[in-house]
């Protein structure tokens, strides 16, 4: 499997922002191309997705049933129905498991092939992985969420703001999530391999990403360490609140801001380590 | 005789292989056994959020979860590795089995065996003693007998889940994620009380592919209370019956896959 | 050893018929061949791809079923009677391992002793035959994974051989192997043939290995056996002649003409021809050449296996024989 784009890349001289521009669009579309290839697969998972999709959605109902009030955590079922079935949607979108790529590359050594390329490999790879989750957008998206219309009463937002701002905190969650698996990945770099670590991330990820259960079923006190500290939350709970409509305008564009600021961070860390990484290399010699 | 010798070698072969990253080794064992933790956990927090979930407060829903938890290790211990099926018919690697001088299924079960998830045991049977110290059981020689049947019948039971999801790529080589809805789906299923759920859903699940003899309907038994949905109390029993009725479904569709295989090859 | 009476082997295939629709079609992988290989024997089988050598391996070594015909392996029927045929044949797949990848060669063997359960001075014996004349000494306790291909190799040979199988079976047992690795499993299959306890029947595409270890060579094609014989026969069934070409210090006269003999190309100012022997001994055409012109040099060319056995597959997809 080539991870990014087949096709030569050319940076013009003369117009490098223009340049960059197409560049970054090119890859891009080889990580939609890449993706949209795996069609029974894409149908074979989609198809677990709703499964398990069916499995969290009772399961919370049941806890905001024999809750005081009808209300899990600050959710009405309704909302707790559309936390679950967009966040069935989303898994794929942001992406947060099987991606070995970058590790992979530098176990059997291809990653020196990145390094010749004329686009920084962060920046490569992160055109490559937007590509995937627009292909994720389009195939895996959309299906969980109408099986979801058809078998429970999910909220349809009620503010207007509630889409653009959905768009822009799945955005974020992706560039995140993207950087987040970037930084495991690149642990391969020091480590021999990076099953451990990869593993500790399948493991981690799946319950304070709030996948499992919304996170706010957490004591106060974790759950503002969780946001504050961690750039998790971003990754799936604030663009699923902010589809349910769980907060306060304010609050959900203050937690939208909050990962984009954890977004960023998670960026220039993972430029940090690869270039730390890449001096490594030259030094080295791998 | 022989055989069993063969088995055995097998299975040190792969001991010796997993063994030789000792670090890797290390780290999955302990990851893997973090992974049924947090199943238990999620159980834990989603009833801290509500009195009774489904009718059934967190201890009595422990006796369940304890009993999936215990019985998902057991069949995946056992024959999980069945998975890898389909990155076997894909490469041929089959082939390669189907030319030694033993049963096909044993060997690939014994050349994936993951020990790596063998802490996981610890932490499901850990689950049951837990739930048994929270609830008042009132123990007769029946429900002694179920304690011990009833997570070894749920193994026997995921161990058929396994091998009939994994068969499915005889016909179907990228079924990729499919088997897991069933396998990792029916653990989940399974690691509540089945009121949670409803509707055809329940129906499918529950009844038609028998779920609901895994853990829940033992867990009544265990716990003395009748079933909600109405189910006679001897049902709880039947768990061991069910399971051997799975077992002698996949073992057909296990033959049956294979004779696929021989007429189509890869 | 090996009875195979109008073997059969269909393929059921979906064809693109249109955007959505998909067509069943029936295809023969194997259609009807029917071969006998006596104990000892070696057979090189070979085919262009997809003209169902693999299939016939298959359906002998009990992994694929046929779907006609009969077939027999040292007396058993392959799929039926799989484990029982397992211990009496050995199987190389080259591009397919029964080496344990992260174990050391050694270890793998051991393994192997148990899962054919192989008296332990039998297992011994063999295997300190294997070491000597493959040299798998120096590589013994190296992990399968850190192997080349040929040491790998050379190692699965000894696998498939350690139970003391009576018929031996190799799929392209020389692909992707260097010159020396090459040479290295031809002798030592030249070697285990000559012994004559075992059967060996060998698909490859190089037909050099053909030349070196096989008497008997079946081609098939299409699913059929379009040729089973010696090489020779095959040279004299499908016209390879052996060919003269003589560097001459004079131009060749124009005209000349040996009976028996074609002149196939004139070159170099007429310095260089080339004669193609159809039925008449070089000496014949040497001695009326060097009345005609002064002979600087000689030589004869055996005709090519490569080059008939191409003209041989073309003839066949053509629909003559």
């Amino acid at each position: 499997m080539d991870g990014i784009g087949a096709s030569v890349l050319v940076v013009s001289p003369n117009r490098p922002s223009r340049a960059s521009v197409t560049t970054f669009r090119a890859l891009v579309w080889s990580g939609f191309r890449r993706y949209a290839t795996y069609r029974q697969a894409t149908v074979a998972g989609m198809f677990t997705n709703i499964v398990f999709g069916f499995l969290r959605c009772y399961v919370l109902l049941a806890v905001a049933g024999g809750a005081a009030g009808g209300m899990a955590a600050g959710y009405d079922p309704t909302q707790l129905a559309t936390y679950v079935w967009v966040g069935q949607g989303l898994l794929n979108v942001v992406g947060i498991w099987g991606w070995t790529d970058l590790s992979d590359r530098i176990r059997t050594g291809d990653i020196a092939a990145d390094l010749l390329r004329p686009v920084p490999p962060v920046t490569a790879y992160l055109a490559a992985d937007l590509g995937r989750a627009t292909h994720g957008m389009l195939a895996r998206f959309i299906p969980p969420v109408i099986v979801g219309l058809i078998f429970f009463p999910l909220a349809v937002p009620a503010r207007w703001q509630t889409v653009p701002l959905f768009a822009l905190s799945v955005i974020l969650a992706v560039i995140g999530s993207f950087a987040c698996r970037f930084l495991v990945n690149a642990t391969a770099y020091w480590l021999q391999d990076a099953r451990g670590p990869i593993m500790l991330w399948t493991l981690g990820s799946g319950v304070l990403t709030g996948l499992y259960f919304p996170l706010r079923l957490f004591p106060d006190w974790a759950v503002a360490v969780l946001w504050l500290g961690t750039p998790l939350p971003g990754l799936l709970q604030t663009p699923l609140d902010v589809a349910a409509e769980r907060d306060s305008p304010a609050l959900q564009a203050g937690l939208v801001a909050l990962q984009a600021v954890w977004a960023v961070i998670m960026l220039a860390l993972a430029r940090l380590v690869q270039h730390r990484a890449e001096r490594k290399l030259v030094l080295q010699g791998g | 005789m022989g055989d069993l010798r063969a088995y055995a070698a097998l299975l040190g072969g792969q001991f010796r292989s997993v063994t030789s990253y000792r670090a890797s080794f290390v780290v999955e064992l302990f990851s893997s056994a973090g992974a049924t933790a947090l199943d238990v956990v999620t159980v834990v927090v989603l009833f801290g959020a509500a009195v009774e979930v489904g009718g059934f407060t967190l201890a009595e829903a422990l006796m369940m979860t304890g009993i999936a938890a215990s019985g998902f290790v057991l069949g995946d211990l056992a024959v999980g590795s069945v998975e890898r099926i389909k990155l076997y018919v894909r490469t041929g690697m089959l082939d390669a089995v189907l030319v030694r001088p033993l049963g096909v299924l044993p060997q690939l079960v014994l050349m994936d065996f993951p020990l790596r998830k063998a802490l996981r045991l610890v932490f499901g049977t850990s689950v049951i003693g837990v739930a048994i110290a929270l609830n008042d059981v009132d123990w007769t020689p029946a429900r002694v007998l179920l304690m011990v049947v009833a997570p070894i019948a749920a193994g026997v039971y995921f161990g058929a889940i396994f091998v009939i999801s994994a068969t499915l790529s005889f016909w179907w080589v990228e079924s990729g994620e499919i088997g897991n809805g069933f396998t990792y789906g029916g653990r989940d299923f399974t690691s509540y009380p089945i009121t949670v759920y409803s509707g055809w859903f329940r129906g499918l699940f529950a009844y038609g592919l028998g779920f609901g003899f895994v853990a829940y309907q033992p867990g009544l038994a265990l716990l003395g209370r009748p079933d909600p949905l109405g189910l006679p109390g001897w049902a709880g029993y039947s768990s061991p019956l069910v399971a051997l009725l799975a077992a002698g479904i996949a073992a057909v569709v296990w033959r049956v896959g294979v004779r696929h295989y021989r007429s189509t090859g890869s | 050893m090996i009875q195979m009476k109008e073997l059969r082997k269909d393929f059921s295939v979906r064809v693109k018929a249109g955007r959505l629709r998909r067509v069943k079609r029936t295809v023969s992988a194997v259609d009807g061949v029917s071969l006998d290989i006596g104990t000892g024997e070696m057979v090189g089988y070979i085919g262009p791809n997809g003209a169902g050598k693999s299939t016939t391996l298959k359906m002998l070594t009990g992994v694929l079923s046929p779907s006609g015909g009969e077939v027999s392996v040292c007396g058993l029927a392959p799929v039926p009677q799989r484990t029982r045929l397992a211990l009496s044949i050995g199987v190389v797949f080259g591009q397919r391992s029964q080496l344990w990848w992260d174990l050391p060669l050694a270890e793998s063997f051991r393994l192997l002793r148990h899962i054919y359960r192989v008296p332990a001075a039998d297992h011994a014996a063999r295997l300190r035959r294997c070491r000597e004349l493959l040299d798998l000494d120096a590589f013994l306790d190296t992990p399968v994974r850190q192997l080349s291909l040929g040491q790998r190799m050379r190692g699965e040979l000894t696998a498939a051989l350690l139970h003391g199988p009576r018929v031996l079976f190799l799929d392209e047992p020389t692909i992707g192997l260097d010159v020396v690795s090459k040479q290295a499993v031809r002798s030592f299959l030249g070697e285990l043939g000559r012994s004559g306890d075992v059967t060996l029947v060998l698909t490859t595409h190089d037909l050099a290995d053909i030349e070196r270890l096989c008497r008997r060579l079946v081609v098939i094609d299409h699913g059929r056996v379009v040729h089973d014989g010696t090489i020779e026969q095959l040279h004299s069934r499908y016209g390879s002649r052996r060919r003269l070409i003589a560097d001459l210090d004079a131009p060749l006269p124009d005209g000349f003409e040996v009976p028996g003999a074609t002149v196939a190309a004139v070159e170099a100012d007429r310095h260089r021809v080339t004669f193609v022997l159809d039925d008449v001994p070089a000496g014949a055409v040497v001695a009326s050449l060097v009345n005609a012109a002064p002979i600087r040099d000689l030589s004869l060319v055996e005709p090519d296996i490569e080059d008939v056995v191409a003209r041989l597959y073309t003839a066949s997809v053509s629909g003559a024989p």
